[in-house]
């Protein structure tokens, strides 16, 4: 992608040190920042959560809040040093020059204003020769590069009225519009669904190719970055521990931090049992607690003591002719081929008898429109089908996933299982008792405390203002396990051991634990009553990589010892993959594939798992993918399409059978089963969408 | 910027409790961080101390009347051998009597009624803030947790009551229940409950999708363990903060039926009844009326001050 030939870089920082300023006192949050990016050239900036990426970012637009300051160092934008430039000149380059793509693509847009006026503002603005009709002209033309379809429409919309997905491109339009030299990507895919960020990504991978536009992109996927960038900083605690080529960080990682992430990764030819994911012990230093010299030195397995911990570590070329540097002081000495080994392989866990059964569950919300004309014609009540049909079984020990976007109903189905709603029609069994139509008031104890969740957002899942260690009681109190006060402790104690926490956590409160802590005492808390069904909702999504390999491999474990059966909630098919036995495919509401891992992850698949496949980002260079980028929409659930509910959005879409009938379902072995209207046959016929080249 | 999220870590400082009155003094030493704060809480507790030592600060009887001292200007002295009547008969002037703040308009001290009026303002008004938002609480906590026809029934009262003009409903509680303390407290709150009921509904709505919540919902507490115990404690923040403006408006409000005939019975002043009094006199001697406007606003303004400083202070975090 490095098309042009101009030698300046476009932006080029050097020594750069960032720091905050709090009560307390100054905390560096970037160290020694080093990056050059070359005209037309896609730079990564990759890391986990307080690495300073963001801040990296904001340095950039010299966009500091009031708490940073940049303390020394230099940032020169097309050899122009941005430290010297006024607020003026400072306004004229930002939007126009260096534009930026953030996260939330709702918060960058103006809702109360139409996205054709909102776009025709940058050329008016930052041009002063621009008429009225050029402006609107241009906006729809770049309306149509980001492959918006019916530009029109949207330049007469207001952003609510438009699909996330489509804000972002609004975004990136809006960004592009002015043809800046730099672009500015921040985790601009975060916020949107997977196959959403599929089409979003191979946009801004088109958009370096085609504008020539230099891009840094800040991400904590390295999956995206292999998608996206030329070449990688790879961030740790402040610092750049390693930058090289895209393929080459992929492939010849140097350091230990880097070798470390990827251990972490689910990626295809990862299994639970067989090669697990190896977590980085420890936890990221604070910022106020960095070790002396490498700040990774306290979580590296190949720290040597009175080396590695008594100086500052230099960034170090280690590659000259293919720009690969890297922070580590042992990056020549270390044998990568030993240091792999150390996650020993398991057996499979025995699979025993069914223990939850849903039989075309139903759930069905009310929606009430109060409008005269609804009132007059009738039809004032109408419903939202959360749950279509829902059947499968999960037995003993067993993990059973279920897959799919947002809107999928796959939250639904877990709180009418949970009892926090009931269901509308079919029927729920547990341990053979029907719960189909029981809340959780009329649940007994027994079945409640053996029906237990762990929740999603780690800063939500415990309740701030009790202890750690008060939050556990309870639940062991409230379900009976015991009631003696000194027993009581004793079992949060053990529980705490359970999940590898320290047991004088008990005594903390859920602010002073990190993300990775706070969703172990969420699965602690659910194992207390010893449950035989855990349902985890996407236990691990918040969480920074190195924690969700950490937090996942706890999960495991404490399943596998009590052979609880783990209904695991996600849209993450690299996780799914990696530790689920049997998986459940939902779209709008309804089961469009299940079976075991194996089969839903091979051919036969339904062309919505061929497109979830192919819509994951996948951190390895010898994988090759195909890439479907789904168009449109998700259809809203108040008013799904009829017939099959994908067919909207299908590729494979036959014609007008898929709108007006719905598919049968083919079965074929194991439970095996595939609702879709293409023949069997013919599905079996389709290439996969994952390749590894080694094989 | 959410890279910016600083914790403490397992090797980070260990917390350890020791026991209330520490915990609340470093609680009270955190409003050093804000001056706004600093300054708030200093007004305040001046007029709780100057309420609390009345006996020992005011330099007269609140109801020594000195005839010759009426409507005296500040620190007018009386003129020597004047007659004036004390509860015992008619005693004379020594020349030592001296007004600070000046007299009102039956000859007593402004100074010591100010003192002494300041007992029942502090002893009231945050007993009626108190319970409005006992009431004020509980219907939020059950309009916004249990929702549905509650939560509209709730609502659509509180809607009524909010819609009458303060004023005019006070003056018509009063009116019909008649004037005394129990009554004015009842008043006060049956016109601020709804406001606040409004202001923990809001809370509520937030917190009951919190996952903590769902957690405490899936292993079957009961509404009541969820609302006081799970939600509540979390929407402390705020509430703190609006019941400190509160209470500046249940004092001004006290003043406003003070001024009106409808405040706190006589024959203890308070600072609503010592403008009321005084009112026809308030073009020729201002300073009967302008001294305890100045300390109901100056109150107010510290109770203000600490609930922008608390505000201030929560956000820093």
């Amino acid at each position: 992608m490095n098309g042009t030939t101009s030698t300046e870089p476009v932006l080029q920082i050097d020594g750069l040190n960032i720091s905050y300023f709090t009560r307390a006192a100054e905390i560096p949050a970037v160290i020694d920042f080093n990056l050059t990016v070359a005209p037309g050239e896609a730079v990564g900036v990759v890391g986990e959560s307080g690495c300073g990426k963001s801040t990296v970012a904001m340095a950039i637009m010299r966009y500091m809040g009031s708490a940073g300051r940049i303390m020394n160092g230099s940032i020169r934008f097309k050899g122009r040093d941005m430290m010297e430039m006024s607020d003026e000149e400072l306004r004229d380059l930002r939007g126009s020059e260096i534009a930026m793509v953030y996260q939330e693509p709702m918060a960058a847009l103006n809702p109360s204003m139409k996205i054709g006026r909102q776009l025709m503002e940058v050329p008016l603005f930052h041009e002063p020769g621009c008429t009225e009709d050029d402006a609107r002209r241009r906006a729809a033309e770049m309306l149509a590069n980001v492959r918006l379809p019916d530009a029109e429409r949207v330049m007469e919309a207001y952003p609510h009225q438009i699909s996330g997905g489509q804000q972002q491109r609004v975004v990136i339009a809006m960004a592009l519009l002015s043809n800046p030299s730099l672009l500015l990507l921040d985790e601009p895919t975060t916020a949107l669904d997977v196959t959403v960020e599929a089409g979003i990504v191979q946009l801004i991978a088109d958009i370096s190719r085609q504008f020539g536009t230099a891009m840094v992109y800040i991400s904590h996927n390295l999956g995206l970055i292999l998608e996206t960038c030329d070449r990688v900083a790879v961030m740790y605690s402040g610092e750049v521990v390693e930058e090289a080529p895209v393929a080459d960080i992929f492939d010849r990682p140097q350091h230990p931090y880097t070798r470390g992430l990827f251990g972490c990764i689910p990626t295809p030819g990862r299994d639970k049992n067989a090669r697990p994911l190896k977590p980085i012990r420890g936890r990221l230093p604070l910022p106020h607690q960095r070790p002396p010299g490498c700040n990774f030195g306290p979580r590296c397995d190949h720290f040597e003591g009175g080396r590695c911990d008594t100086q500052s570590i230099p960034l170090e070329v280690s590659d000259d002719t293919r720009g690969h540097s890297v922070r580590c002081l042992r990056w020549n000495e270390i044998d990568w081929s030993l240091a792999n080994t150390g996650v020993e392989s398991r057996p499979a866990p025995e699979v025993g008898e069914v223990v939850l059964q849903a039989d075309e569950m139903q759930k069905y919300y009310p929606v009430h429109d109060r409008s005269l004309a609804a009132i007059l014609s009738g039809r004032s009540v109408r419903y939202v089908k959360a749950n279509e049909d829902i059947s499968f079984v999960a037995r003993k020990g067993q993990t059973v996933a279920i897959v799919g976007e947002s809107g999928c109903g796959k939250s639904t189905f877990a709180k009418v299982l949970m009892g926090l709603e009931t269901a509308t029609g079919g029927k729920l069994s547990f341990n053979d008792d029907d719960i189909t139509t029981k809340a959780i008031a009329d649940r007994k104890t027994r079945q409640v405390r053996s029906l237990q969740m762990v929740f999603q957002n780690p800063n939500d899942t415990l309740n701030p203002s009790m202890t750690v260690g008060g939050q556990i009681a309870r639940v062991i109190r409230k379900f009976g396990v015991e009631t003696d006060r000194a027993k009581v402790q004793e079992r949060v104690l053990s529980l705490l051991d359970l999940v590898k926490l320290p047991r004088d956590f008990a005594k903390r409160r859920p602010r002073q634990l990190s993300g990775g802590q706070k969703q172990r005492v969420g699965i602690a808390r659910a194992f207390a009553g010893n449950p035989s069904v855990v349902v985890a909702d996407e236990p691990v999504s918040a969480l920074d990589v190195s924690v969700q390999a950490a937090v996942t491999g706890l999960l495991m474990d404490i399943q596998r010892e009590f052979e609880t059966t783990l209904l695991f909630i996600s849209h993450d098919m690299g996780v799914v993959r990696y530790l689920a036995d049997r998986v459940v495919v939902m779209y709008l509401g309804q089961i469009m594939e299940q079976g075991t891992t194996d089969e839903v992850f091979e051919p036969p698949y339904h062309p919505y798992t061929e497109a979830l496949l192919s819509a994951v980002p996948i951190a390895d260079t010898s994988v090759e993918k195909k890439h479907i980028v789904l168009e449109g929409p998700l259809p809203s659930v108040l008013d799904p399409p009829k017939g099959c509910p994908f067919n909207t959005r299908c590729p494979r879409k036959l014609g007008a059978i898929c709108e007006t009938e719905r598919p049968p379902v083919h079965k074929t072995v194991n439970g095996h089963a595939i609702a879709c209207h293409i023949p069997l046959a013919e599905l079996e016929s389709y290439e996969p969408v994952i390749k590894t080249a080694a094989e | 910027m959410t890279d910016q999220t600083f914790e403490t870590g397992p090797g980070g400082a260990e917390e350890r409790r020791p026991n209330a009155l520490i915990r609340g003094l470093k609680t009270l030493a955190l409003l050093r961080e804000s001056w706004m704060a600093s300054i708030g809480i200093g007004i305040v507790i001046f007029w709780v101390l100057v309420a609390i030592l009345a006996p020992v600060l005011a330099p007269y009887p609140y109801e020594q009347q000195i005839g010759p001292l009426v409507n005296a200007e500040p620190g007018t002295c009386a003129e020597p051998d004047r007659p004036y009547f004390t509860d015992e008969g008619m005693e004379r002037t020594t020349g030592d009597e001296c007004y600070l703040l000046g007299g009102d308009n039956l000859g007593r001290d402004i100074l010591s009624r100010i003192i002494w009026g300041a007992r029942p303002i502090l002893i009231w008004a945050p007993l009626a803030t108190l319970l409005a938002y006992t009431a004020g609480i509980f219907l939020g906590l059950l309009a916004g947790y249990k929702r549905g026809w509650l939560d509209d029934i709730l609502s659509r009262v509180s809607d009524i009551i909010l819609s009458f003009p303060v004023l005019v409903l006070y003056v018509v509680l009063i009116t019909v229940v008649g004037r005394s303390n129990i009554n004015i407290l009842l008043a006060v709150t049956f016109a601020s409950a709804p406001g606040i009921m409004r202001i923990v509904r809001g809370l509520v709505l937030d917190l009951r999708n919190r996952d903590y919540v769902a957690a405490a919902q899936t292993r079957g507490e009961s509404s009541w363990y969820i609302m006081f115990v799970e939600i509540l404690p979390n929407a402390r923040g705020p509430l703190i903060v609006d019941a400190c403006l509160r209470l500046g408006y249940t004092i001004i409000t006290l003043g406003v039926l003070g001024f009106l005939g409808l405040g706190l019975p006589p024959p203890d002043p308070n600072w609503g009844n010592l403008i009321a009094e005084n009112r026809t006199v308030a073009l020729t001697s201002p300073q009967s009326v302008v001294f305890p406007c100045i300390a109901i606003s100056s109150l107010v303004l510290g109770l203000n001050m600490l609930a922008d400083g608390l505000r201030e202070i929560s956000l820093k975090d």
